[in-house]
């Protein structure tokens, strides 16, 4: 039980990753990964999120019917996000102000349900919870990555400190500007899920097709 | 005993009944709306009070901010009680006591068909327009009026953008301008928060010598006699940038305070 705990845990850091393996999560991705602070603040919100949500959907598992399953998950997440949203507000409120409407946009974050309707329905709450934090995590690592590549090259920054000097603060580095646009997000990503699939080769998808060579007839 | 069969019946029913039958499923939605519903709405009352400080600190800290009156751990209220509210009537430019400036709200204004009115031409993209605003004036030591700073909001390209304008006592030249709401496109349209964009807008003037609004922000190098008048847009941020223009100029313009700094100018105040 115990290692099956730990796989919650760490699969979907690497080995099931929520973005380079099941491809989920992209847009929110794209939107906030132009720096870092806002990056950490997202990927803490949305484990979060999954983590409770997980948790609340296992428990009422055998209690929700099928037919309108998918709009109490929905009832679920929606409520924790605004509660995240909520105390954002209250206690962070120029990161709530930088991430404005993203927070919000927590609830369609394909992970969340996407863990609640393949995990939180077929497994208890403590596991459940667990799933939801790994695959927070898996969610906050790419994000961290792709933030730190954007925000570095992009601005010449890190949390927001000056590493590269950019030629308009009166330094030497020209900033890529469009590392800044999100489109470049969905190349980072590209080229991450490119690495971790040479890294580990049992990740990448089998062909649907494969084109067939006609032998000769002899 | 047919009625205590019944009773007991009826627990047991409902325990026999499957999950996916009608009255579990409408009793399960209901009871789960309600509870999340209670969640909710006690999260959103209980933390309002502090949400309403910090965003009441925000704005205060913006007009330190856009009259460059403000340092990093300085004692925001404190340092805002140098500022003087005071609500404009913006047709006459004239202020009016009619409400207090420390509490108006001129956004609430804007929606109350008694405090403002539909804008037939509406380049900033605001719908209605309050009657009446909240200005903040700043004397110098010797009590002389230092700077006066006008709130300003329009449409970019997401969102609404909210602001102030800070101008000199003459009511013509700039002092600098912020957006303290907006949700425009971080790396773009939120370059508005830029502090060398902004620092342009420091030193330009609304009005040329004849009276007439100049101030611009566009594209391009600008010719020289325009050049106290024009702010560069934004790179790769065009409609915020017209927003921005639209929306500054709108407020500078007749509809906006230009009753209130002709009124100025001439000392009429």
């Amino acid at each position: 039980m115990a290692q099956t705990r730990r796989s919650y845990l760490v699969d979907p850091l690497v080995d099931n990753n929520p973005i380079t393996l099941q491809v989920l999560g992209i847009c929110s991705a794209l939107a906030v990964t132009s720096s870092l602070q806002v990056s950490f603040v997202m990927a803490l919100a949305v484990t979060f999120v999954t983590a409770f949500s997980s948790m609340f959907i296992s428990m009422l598992r055998n209690y929700i019917p099928s037919s309108i399953r998918i709009i109490v998950q929905m009832v679920i997440i929606a409520s924790l996000v605004i509660l995240v949203d909520q105390v954002l507000k209250a206690y962070l409120y120029d990161v709530s102000k930088t991430l404005s409407v993203f927070v919000g946009l927590i609830i369609t974050n394909c992970i969340v349900m996407g863990r609640a309707e393949a995990f939180a329905m077929k497994n208890p709450p403590i596991d459940s919870f667990i799933d939801g934090i790994g695959n927070g995590l898996g969610y906050g690592l790419i994000l961290m990555l792709v933030g730190f590549i954007r925000e570095l090259f992009g601005a010449g920054t890190l949390f927001g400190f000056t590493v590269l000097p950019t030629v308009t603060n009166g330094g030497w580095y020209v900033p890529n500007g469009m590392l800044l646009l999100p489109p470049s997000a969905f190349f980072i990503i590209g080229l991450l899920i490119w690495g971790f699939r040479t890294w580990k080769p049992e990740q990448v998808e089998e062909t649907e097709y494969k084109i067939q060579h006609l032998e000769e007839a002899h | 005993m047919p009625e205590q069969d019944d009773n007991q019946g009826f627990l047991a029913r409902w325990k026999a009944l499957p999950t996916d039958s009608v009255p579990k499923t409408i009793f399960v939605a209901v009871s789960l709306c309600l509870f999340c519903s209670m969640i909710v709405a006690a999260a959103a009352v209980s933390l309002r009070p502090i949400q309403e400080v910090n965003k009441l600190k925000d704005k205060q800290m913006n007009i330190l901010q856009v009259a460059g009156r403000y340092e990093d751990g300085i004692d925001i209220p404190e340092a805002f009680a140098a500022f003087e509210p005071r609500v404009l009537d913006l047709a006459a430019g004239t202020f009016t006591d009619a409400f207090d400036g420390a509490t108006f709200d001129d956004r609430a204004a804007a929606n109350d068909p008694e405090l403002s009115r539909n804008l037939t031409d509406d380049p900033a993209g605001i719908g209605r327009r309050s009657n009446y605003a909240v200005v903040y004036l700043l004397n110098d030591e010797a009590g002389n009026l230092d700077k006066v700073i006008l709130p300003i909001h329009g449409y970019g390209l997401w969102s609404t953008l909210y602001g102030f304008i800070a101008l000199e006592e003459n009511g013509n030249d700039i002092f600098g301008l912020q957006f303290y709401d907006h949700a425009e496109t971080p790396g773009l349209g939120a370059e508005v928060d830029n502090p060398r964009w902004k620092a342009m807008w420091s030193g330009k003037e609304l009005r040329d010598a004849a009276g007439d609004l100049k101030i611009t922000v566009a594209k391009g190098v600008p010719s020289t006699d325009m050049e106290a008048y024009h702010i560069d847009a934004l790179a790769g941020a065009t409609l915020t940038s017209v927003g921005v223009d639209n929306l500054v100029r709108f407020w500078m313009g007749e509809e906006g305070f230009a009753p209130f700094l002709e009124n100025l100018k001439a000392g009429a105040l």
